[in-house]
């Protein structure tokens, strides 16, 4: 039970970080596919400082050093997005579905030219990190606390205020919901767009290493991020793009993801018999459905996906 | 013709970073590398060998064609259709499960797996036409679901030692696409099937149906503005949904035509939801959103995909050709800005020679 909690509360975590992130991102007006990407190459940054840190670093170190790495690959990697985007006026969809095979691609051969050119022998694209992540466990009677949980709830406040209670927050939204009026009164479309896609990459980016240190202790990364990006933007959408709803949102998912990963441990479930297969699909199948009874008064931003062009009325 | 120039300057840019990457990673083979990549078959120094590896090529191209029709058939009407990828999953589950489960013929299986796509994407459309549900999201929710429950099915069709299912040739022969001696022609390869003739055929279908047809018309339509066509009588929901039926069914039959020739397994501990339909995206954009123009660039992605496989595997890993060809789907990204600063380029150059011709002639009449 207590093992189901913990996998709940951290994969919320990795799933309201991401959301919020693309929360960010849709209110400047940007639809932010590539989330995937970005949590590849945030985990990627993570994984790398982790293992290459000398041994008997203080945690604390680590834990910050590990958590400031992801954050700035995945955000150098937003970028990729908002150039496109916002500059260029590119289809924002195929752009981001580009980012998820290239980031997947990209760390997959960074890797593996890593590890065979450490030791010839070694092609495989996986990174170990176990003493890098104990940095972040702290064991409380049973229960492992992932000082990433606490870093989510810290995003969420801040996202909240950010969002709601300052002006640059208003800003962004004005720019995700009509963008030519916000350009009237003099806010630069533009930048507030680039902003919005760049806190999506720190956030996205800080997901990625989140989810891969959440269970496990080495990571390959052929398997990029397993279409956790996807379920995070169901979550966004779930949450009607609101920072709180987000957060209840990411604990339900949450909750049917870990699900899949101990439902052994349950007589009754482990007695239904079903095959894993099963509990895998859950969390899509459950976000499809909620999907089909929540679209219809969807609250998404009106202007997003659509590129800003200065000159058009 | 700009579209042309665009798609040939993604390609260029694409194969230009590749190469830098291959630099950054290992400077001494980096040339002959990103040359393998692009020979592909050509690597062989037999006539004989260069014509099965060109046939394997073209084996796995149909898929992709097929997959980059059903993205380019959705894109028109408006749709972005990335649930190819999922489609193309439960294609290739039905086809398969079909042929092994049941033992039914190969023309049951190619129908099966049509059918199965064609509801996948009808599954999106309803859900996009009736409860305005994105279909990016419904779709990418479909791809994994289609994944987990293909690969629970086909475990009942697997070998026990293995995670692959059973080859066709040893369970159901019956189940393999006809090859009407077309495999002789490419040194005997018995993996090239009448699907590669039969994906062309049906390009060439896309292509008059969208442009020659009242159905096609109606489709454009209902993509350019969905108030105006409903306002002009058309049933746009109707239409939303055939669209994501057809293009599901495009992509379903893709995943037939490569399972059906027996030339791969389907291994059912995949986790990941096969790259044949995102690359079907890449091939979409770089044909330029024309069927005829998606025959083309499929048989380019793949023959770069093909080659990556033929890297020095000590130096760099195959997955380099998946970053040229995500680079390109990125690139594609821009086409329409190259488009637009190369008709604006071509239009100064136009109006510069007209005003010089101008200019000669109102000098001539000075002269005069």
């Amino acid at each position: 039970m207590l093992l189901l909690l913990q996998y709940t509360l951290i994969f919320a975590s990795v799933l309201l970080l991401v959301a919020l992130g693309g929360c960010f991102s849709e209110h400047s007006g940007v639809i932010n596919i590539g989330l995937e990407g970005i949590m590849v190459m945030g985990a990627l940054g993570g994984a790398l400082m982790m293992k290459f840190l000398p041994e008997g670093s203080p945690a604390f170190q680590v834990v910050l050093l590990t958590v400031l790495a992801s954050i700035l690959l995945g955000t150098i990697y937003s970028l990729l997005l908002a150039v496109a985007a916002i500059n260029f006026r590119a289809d924002q969809t195929l752009v981001g579905t580009a980012m998820n095979l290239l980031g997947t691609a990209a760390a997959t051969v960074f890797v593996k030219a890593m590890n065979t050119s450490a030791d010839p022998d070694n092609v495989s694209s996986t990174i170990q990190y176990l003493e890098g992540r104990k940095a972040f466990l702290v064991n409380i009677g049973g229960f492992e606390f992932n000082w990433c949980m606490l870093l989510a709830v810290i995003a969420l406040v801040i996202a909240y205020v950010v969002l709601y209670k300052t002006r640059f927050g208003l800003r962004l939204c004005a720019c995700g919901e009509h963008p030519q009026a916000a350009d009237s009164v003099g806010i630069n479309v533009y930048r507030m767009r680039y902003a919005g896609v760049l806190i999506s990459g720190v956030l996205g980016g800080l997901g990625g290493i989140v989810y891969i240190i959440a269970g496990v202790s080495e990571w390959k990364f052929e398997n990029g991020v397993a279409g956790f990006g996807f379920l995070a933007l169901a979550v966004m959408i779930f949450g009607q793009w609101k920072p709180t709803r987000i957060a209840l949102a990411a604990l339900l998912f949450g909750f049917f993801r870990a699900l899949g990963n101990v439902y052994s441990g349950f007589d009754l479930l482990s007695s239904l018999n079903l095959p894993s297969s099963v509990y895998n699909m859950l969390p899509y199948i459950i976000s499809l459905v909620v999907l089909a009874f929540t679209s219809q008064k969807s609250r998404a931003p009106k202007a997003e996906g659509i590129p800003y062009d200065k000159g058009q009325r | 013709m700009q579209s042309l120039l665009a798609s040939l300057l993604c390609i260029l840019l694409g194969l230009l970073i590749g190469y830098i990457v291959l630099l950054l990673i290992n400077p001494a083979g980096a040339w002959e590398a990103i040359c393998t990549i692009v020979e592909n078959f050509l690597y062989y120094p037999s006539g004989a060998a260069r014509l099965r590896y060109f046939g394997n090529t073209l084996v796995k191209t149909a898929p992709l064609l097929m997959c980059s029709l059903s993205v380019l058939f959705a894109y028109k009407v408006g749709l972005f259709n990335i649930g190819a990828a999922g489609q193309y999953v439960i294609g290739a589950g039905a086809s398969l499960y079909c042929a092994l489960g049941m033992g039914l013929p190969w023309y049951v299986c190619l129908l099966a797996a049509i059918a199965a796509g064609a509801v996948l994407g009808a599954i999106s459309g309803i859900l996009k036409a009736y409860r305005n549900v994105n279909e990016v999201i419904s779709c990418i929710m479909l791809n994994w679901i289609s994944l987990y429950l293909v690969n629970a099915l086909l475990t009942k069709v697997k070998e026990t030692a293995s995670p692959y299912t059973y080859t066709l040739e040893s369970t159901n022969p019956d189940a393999i696409l006809p090859s009407l001696g077309l495999g002789a022609l490419f040194s005997n390869n018995k993996y090239v099937t009448i699907a590669i003739p039969l994906t062309i055929v049906v390009s060439i279908c896309v292509w008059v149906l969208l442009t020659k047809t009242k159905l096609g018309y109606e489709l454009r339509a209902t993509g350019c503005n969905k108030y105006a066509a409903q306002y002009c009588g058309m049933k746009e929901k109707r239409n939303i949904i055939l669209t994501m039926a057809i293009a599901g069914g495009l992509a379903g039959m893709g995943a037939a035509t490569l399972f059906l020739s027996g030339f791969e397994q389907w291994q059912t501990t995949q986790s990941a939801v096969p790259a044949m339909g995102f690359n079907g995206i890449a091939a979409a954009f770089l044909g330029g959103l024309n069927p005829i123009g998606s025959i083309f660039s499929s048989y380019f992605i793949q023959h770069i995909t093909n080659g990556g496989a033929y890297v020095d595997k000590t130096m760099y890993s195959a997955q380099i050709s998946d970053l040229i060809s995500a680079l390109i789907i990125y690139l594609c990204g821009f086409v329409l800005f190259f488009k637009v600063s190369l008709n604006g380029w071509l239009d100064q150059r136009e109006e510069k020679r007209r005003s010089g011709k101008k200019q000669a002639e109102s000098e001539k009449g000075g002269k005069a």
